[in-house]
Order: C-alpha cells, then structure tokens, then sequence
C-alpha cells in the first residue's frame, strides 16, 4: 500500500480535484497523483478518480466534450484490466457519456441547482465500495448538482436490478432519478459513478465521515 | 468536393422528462398564450461540410450526431442537408 497511487484526472473546469486529493493525502494517507486530461500514460497509478466539475464547461452534454480526451481514451484497457475507477458527480457524467456505465444523467427534475446533504440507502457493496456488513446501511451525503437526474429505459433498469448494480439509493429522492439512483458499478464491480461526493464527507469537522470508506476501498485489489 | 450546409436537430426522447421545457410552457402560459399543449426544447446545430457528395457527407454526420452531437440514451436526432 506503501507505493499505492491514485490517479486523480483534471480536465479543463473540474473542481473537486483538490478535495479528492486531500481527502486521499490527508485523511487516509493515499497517495495522489494528478493526471492531465490530455495524458493517456496511466502505467503509475494504481487506481482513478474522476473528479466533480464541469468539465470543458459542460458544454453540449455533462461529460460529452471529455468523452474524447486521450485519458478516458486510454481508461478502457485501465477497466478491462481489473484497476478500480471512482466517478464522482461530473466523473459519474463521464462514465455514463463514455459508456463505462450504463443510463444517462440530466437536468433535475424541479431544474434546481441542489446542494444539500442527503441520506442514502447502501443498495449493493459489489465491488466492496460500500460498507454494507454493518446493521446501519444508510449513509449520509452531500449532493452539489443541476443534472443528477439518473435516466435509463426499463431494459437498462431491469439490467441494473437484476445484476446488483445499483450501489445507492436516495431515501428521498431530490432531482427525480429512475428508481432513486444516486450510483451504481458496472459488471466486474470495479467501476463505480455516484452523484454525492465522498469527498466532502471524510472528517467530522466537515459534517460527517460517511464517505472515507468509499475513498478507502480505492486500494482494493 | 461539395460543400453542405447541414442542420443537425438534437430532442429529449419522447420518454424522457423535459424540466426546462415544462418551465417554458408555464411562463408561455402566464405571457397569455392559449392553447399550448406540450412544449419541448431541443437543440439545433449548425454545420458546414465538405466531401464527396452527398452519400460521403451524410456518414460524416450520421457518425458525429451517433457519437457527439446527441446522446441516444436520452435524445433522438434529425438533419437536413443543402448543397451550397
């Protein structure tokens, strides 16, 4: 664990890159490396974050525009190979524009920006992102978003339920999601996009540890 | 090489929820506009292109509207071409 290092990618108008990074360096003692949108070299780093943000702008689509950055180009052997990727909020939009993820996210449904914390219900830990051998499977949050809203058909949907990869659910759902999805992990369970942000929930000076676990699990194998 | 003008038209999925259009039919309706029944906002691209007529132009964009211009999860396109 000593050399273990993640990958932590900056596109042209992320920023949660830093709370990524000092929730890993400090917090957990992770080291961090930040990757460069334009860098397809991942051979050291053992695991990514897509960070939150609004990636060149959001212009288009969240995510649509990063889609074809020589870095999520190169992600797809980094999958295939088993390495652990984390999409938080705008990384999540990434994932789902760039197919690593099934559905797609859009405007809220009340087109509100929210910025609240908000409970979830741990649906499934495939994967190991999630604490969910304790009795408490309800953690606590924070959203930051105006397109959350998880979208897919009811094929995609019936795919998700029955493969166990809905990870998150909202308790009470706030921008309109399918079935209260707030994240959810491909097949393999090595990929994971979620709108709340882990990050911001790692010491309790800052409202609440709910999310170090899922940051911890990135040194998973 | 021909040049086309193409107007690429990007919609939510009829299935898929349309906030900002919902917003805009409720203040259509508070400007005193009767009869509005659905109002939807899509988008419209403009591109100029060029190649070799018009079966080699329509690829290109049938590719950049699958891959770029729409997300076919939630969004549904159409274009119309016109030789310049």
């Amino acid at each position: 664990m000593d050399n273990f290092t993640v990958g932590v990618v900056v596109f042209p108008g992320s920023n949660c890159d830093r709370d990524v990074s000092w929730a890993l360096e400090g917090c957990l003692d992770i080291r961090t490396k930040y990757l460069w949108h334009e860098s397809s070299d991942l051979s050291d780093v053992d695991a990514i974050v897509l960070p939150g943000g609004f990636s060149y702008g959001d212009y288009l689509r969240c995510g649509a525009i990063a889609r074809f950055s020589p870095l999520i180009n190169a992600l797809d052997e980094f999958v295939k190979s088993g390495k652990r990727v984390l999409g938080i909020c705008n990384g999540f939009q990434i994932l789902t524009e760039s197919g690593f993820l099934p559905g797609a996210l859009v405007a809220n449904k009340n087109l509100n920006f929210i910025c609240d914390d908000v409970e979830l219900d741990i649906v499934s830990s495939k994967g190991g992102w999630f604490n969910n051998v304790d009795e408490r499977q309800t953690i606590k949050l924070p959203i930051a978003h105006g397109e959350g809203r998880y979208h897919c058909d009811s094929d995609t949907l019936k795919k998700l339920v029955d493969n166990e990869l809905i990870a998150l659910r909202y308790k009470n759902n706030p921008n309109g999601s399918s079935f209260d999805i707030a994240g959810i992990t491909n097949k393999k369970g090595n990929v994971l996009g979620l709108m709340p942000h882990p990050e911001r929930a790692c010491d309790e000076t800052i409202g609440g540890t709910d999310g170090l676990f899922t940051l911890k699990s990135l040194i998973l194998k | 090489m021909d040049q086309f003008a193409v107007k690429v038209f990007v919609r939510l999925r009829p299935s898929v929820l349309d906030p900002a259009g919902e917003a805009t039919k409720s203040a259509s309706i508070k400007l005193g506009a009767k009869g509005i029944k659905s109002l939807r906002i899509g988008k419209m691209i403009e591109v100029k292109i060029e190649g070799n007529g018009e079966n080699e132009v329509r690829e290109k964009i049938d590719l950049l509207c699958d891959r770029l211009f729409a997300n076919t999860v939630i969004e549904d396109y159409e274009y119309s071409l016109e030789k310049l």
